[in-house]
């Protein structure tokens, strides 16, 4: 199907400064194509929760948004370390985020849960010590 | 009740005076823990934390929250500021401890869901 956005933005490991600058950019983009209401929230806080997930747990990774006709597409892809368990992970309540993250008032383990609870579709693929792969999709009202 | 009306109830400093405080508000909530306001967080909504750091003001503006209120005359650091009064977020600061600013928004019949 054609695409007609596709924005990728770098998220460094552990820059919690930065943390927040692709989601903030990927609700501005879809606002100004006119997307709105319940789907622009959705993919808002799932975003935010992604670009999260690669600050706090991963060695750094790329976040990309991907816009077609009848939807709305976030891909995560990070280089490490990958997820041992992802039945585990996908728990609410569990998390393996460290100190720093904790005191910023992250894992809570709301994480996964979150993503899967706002997106029409989730897909994760893990594999430890090559990364990891979440795809989400949210439908655009036709 | 808008922003502005809850400032005067809990007798707030508006720490971002450049940003309209005209807006409703429609819930309220309180939290210290991000990831969990994440999946709470809803439109109009008036957020009671102690956290103070950039990512607060994220998560307001991802969910279209109303305003951030710190409880306990707690001030924020001039880049989370910086970014509340670039992103058109309210943030105020109440000498009420979060348990009383929660019982003013409850007295005004503010609701946990919008």
């Amino acid at each position: 199907m054609e695409e007609l956005i596709r924005k990728s933005y770098p998220v460094a490991q552990a820059d919690y400064v930065s943390a927040g600058h692709a989601s903030a950019d990927i609700k501005r983009t879809l606002k100004q194509l006119g997307v709105g209401g319940d789907v622009l929230r959705r993919v808002a806080v799932a975003s935010y929760e992604v670009e999260l997930n690669l600050v706090i747990h991963s060695l750094g990774g790329e976040l990309t948004l991907r816009v077609l006709p009848d939807q709305v597409e976030l891909i995560s892809a990070d280089c490490g370390p990958g997820i041992p368990d992802i039945s585990m992970a996908m728990r609410e309540g569990f998390s393996t985020a460290n100190d720093e993250a904790r005191s910023l008032g992250f894992g809570a383990g709301m994480g996964l849960p979150n993503m899967k609870r706002n997106a029409d579709t989730f897909d994760i693929q893990s594999t430890v010590g090559v990364g990891t792969t979440i795809t989400m999709g949210f439908a655009l009202p036709s | 009740m808008t922003v502005h009306d809850l400032a005067l109830a809990i007798s707030a400093r508006n720490l971002t005076p450049e940003v309209d405080d005209s807006k409703e508000i429609t819930c309220a909530y309180t939290c210290d823990l991000l990831s969990w306001v994440m999946s709470h967080g809803e439109e109009g909504m008036a957020w009671v934390t102690v956290q103070t750091h950039m990512n607060v003001i994220a998560v307001a503006v991802l969910a279209d929250m109303a305003c951030v209120v710190l409880p306990e005359e707690i001030d924020m650091e001039e880049e989370s500021l910086k970014k509340a009064i670039d992103e058109g977020m309210c943030v105020l600061s109440s000498p009420l401890t979060g348990y009383e600013i929660c019982g003013v928004l409850h007295a005004h019949q503010v609701p946990a869901h919008a």
